[in-house]
């Protein structure tokens, strides 16, 4: 799904954090390039 | 060696100090005032008065006069709590100038200047205050005097609400960062609120300030210098503002999550028998006000994050009725946990509660992040209690305890409003000490309340991960 990819994963901490986004796309093919978590509290 | 003692929470209370004034200090607001002065006016405007702080229902929940459960219907904003009172059963509600005032006190290195009307004004209000014989109000004359002239010499100016000057703060080194006035100014705000929370507990509960031998920061700040940019200890220096002569103490940092280890900690120290009372303090942050003020403006509301929030608690050998703190299984994130909402709270709460043969149905309170969400939503950070209550209810799904259509009820009955202002560490279940105390004593509701709180470790940028970390309070004799 994400081969050949370059992905920038943004995730929340009470949500999704980004190690989690990053791991599924990863595991899809992709390239993670940035992976930033926010905290929105 | 001594033997295992169990330790208790013994007390806990909550202050809140309304500092409309300094919100425009705040890091979301100081930042976009130095983009648009204009803004100063705008804040001004919106700004809410002392009363209508003190009958904010949240408000009134975190110093214990109402459950949060009890808050009534959003918005709460528009709708006061009749006949609400600065003071509470776990502490008050500080109007700006007496806390202007208590600041003054904390510094005891005469960086701080106030205005002669507001300092006046605070120590005469300080002065009949409960806790005058512990504040020492009498040496705020030191504190009175020209700020004008701090000004013309680089201070950071201070203002009241409706944009009166209020004082000056002058840097503490003027080639040291860490000791800027606006870094003064946040760290003697986190300790006249930590102090205040303190002292509030120690006379509430008609503890003997000496008994305390150990005193544990659980603050946001970083004090220190330019060599040790977060050398501490604001646990000794709020020891010290309290009275407490007989103890010594350290800060434990972890972000928001930080009381959460600090109590385990505390804890644990007690049932070592290293000490028999140990106090854990955290103190307000000041940089988090007005984080989310354009959210409020831009939706008509006043700007509500004015309020510092502050928590004191006490734990002590076990006294045969206060609530225990369960130290054979706590929660914690473990670097090999994983990083999903999911796997935080299978080791934060089902982690913990399957090594005691206990589920998700024998806790009766959970206390998570409890960010007020009318604070959080118009900025669009959204509800964070619910999304976390609600996460709790879908595990219980998950594991076959009830079914989809008791999701509702569970958050209702086992979770709660949020009701905490935006101040991180204070807001991460540690506001709820004092009301879990209570439902856990003689009369109470509760059998067993968890404490849980999570950190963004990643906003320091050493590991992209967070912590958390949680423990169970259970009835005395239950």
């Amino acid at each position: 799904m994400f081969a050949g990819k370059k992905v920038i994963v943004v995730g929340e901490r009470d949500g999704v954090a980004s190690p989690a986004i990053a791991a599924c796309v990863e595991a899809a093919g992709g390239e993670v390039v940035l992976m930033a978590t926010e905290c929105f509290v | 060696m001594p033997t295992i003692k169990r330790p208790v929470l013994l007390a806990a209370s909550a202050v809140m100090a309304h500092v409309p004034g300094l919100l425009r200090i705040g890091s979301k607001p100081a930042r976009e005032i130095a983009r648009d002065a204009s803004l100063v006016g705008r804040l001004i405007e919106n700004s809410r008065s002392f009363d209508e702080a003190v009958g904010y229902a949240p408000n009134q929940a975190f110093i214990g006069a109402i459950h949060p459960r009890e808050m009534g219907p959003r918005p709460h904003f528009n709708r006061l709590v009749e006949g609400g009172q600065r003071f509470g059963p776990d502490g008050e509600i500080m109007p700006e100038r007496e806390f202007l005032g208590l600041m003054a006190l904390a510094d005891q290195f005469k960086l701080m200047k106030l205005a002669p009307e507001i300092g006046s004004a605070a120590a005469a209000a300080l002065e009949q205050h409960p806790l005058s014989d512990a504040l020492k109000p009498q040496k705020l004359a030191a504190a009175i005097g020209d700020p004008m002239a701090e000004n013309a010499r680089g201070a950071l100016a201070l203002h009241l609400g409706s944009g009166e000057y209020a004082g000056a703060l002058a840097t503490g080194h003027s080639e040291d960062a860490n000791l800027a006035a606006s870094v003064i100014a946040e760290n003697l705000a986190c300790k006249a609120s930590g102090a205040l929370a303190l002292a509030h507990l120690l006379r509430l509960n008609k503890i003997d300030p000496a008994s305390i031998e150990y005193v544990i920061g659980c603050s946001e700040e970083a004090v220190g210098d330019r060599y040790q940019r977060g050398g501490g200890n604001m646990g000794k220096a709020i020891a010290e503002m309290a009275g407490c002569g007989e103890a010594s103490g350290a800060d434990v940092k972890n972000f928001c999550a930080a009381p959460i280890p600090a109590m385990v900690i505390a804890a644990s120290l007690v049932a070592a028998g290293v000490f028999r009372r140990v106090a854990v303090v955290g103190g307000g942050s000041m940089p988090k006000l007005g984080m989310k003020f354009e959210g409020h403006l831009k939706h008509s509301m006043p700007v509500l994050e004015d309020t510092l929030g502050a928590v004191a608690a006490v734990v002590s050998e076990d006294d045969g009725r206060s609530p225990v703190i369960r130290l054979d299984h706590v929660g914690r994130h473990k670097v090999s946990s994983g990083a999903s909402a999911e796997a935080i709270l299978e080791a934060l709460v089902t982690a913990p509660l399957d090594g005691m043969g206990l589920t998700l149905n024998d806790i009766d309170e959970y206390a998570t992040e409890l960010h007020n969400p009318e604070l959080t939503e118009p900025q669009g950070s959204g509800n964070v209690p619910e999304r976390n209550y609600r996460m709790l209810a879908a595990m219980g799904v998950r594991r076959g305890l009830f079914g989809r259509d008791a999701m509702q009820g569970f958050v209702a009955q086992r979770g709660m409003p949020g009701f905490a202002p935006t101040q991180g560490h204070v807001a991460s279940a540690f506001c709820y000490l004092a009301h879990a105390r209570r439902a856990l004593d003689d009369g109470g509701s509760a059998r067993r309340v968890m404490m849980m709180a999570k950190g963004s470790l990643f906003l320091g940028m050493m590991t992209g991960h967070s912590d958390g970390m949680s423990f169970i309070l259970e009835r005395n004799g239950g």
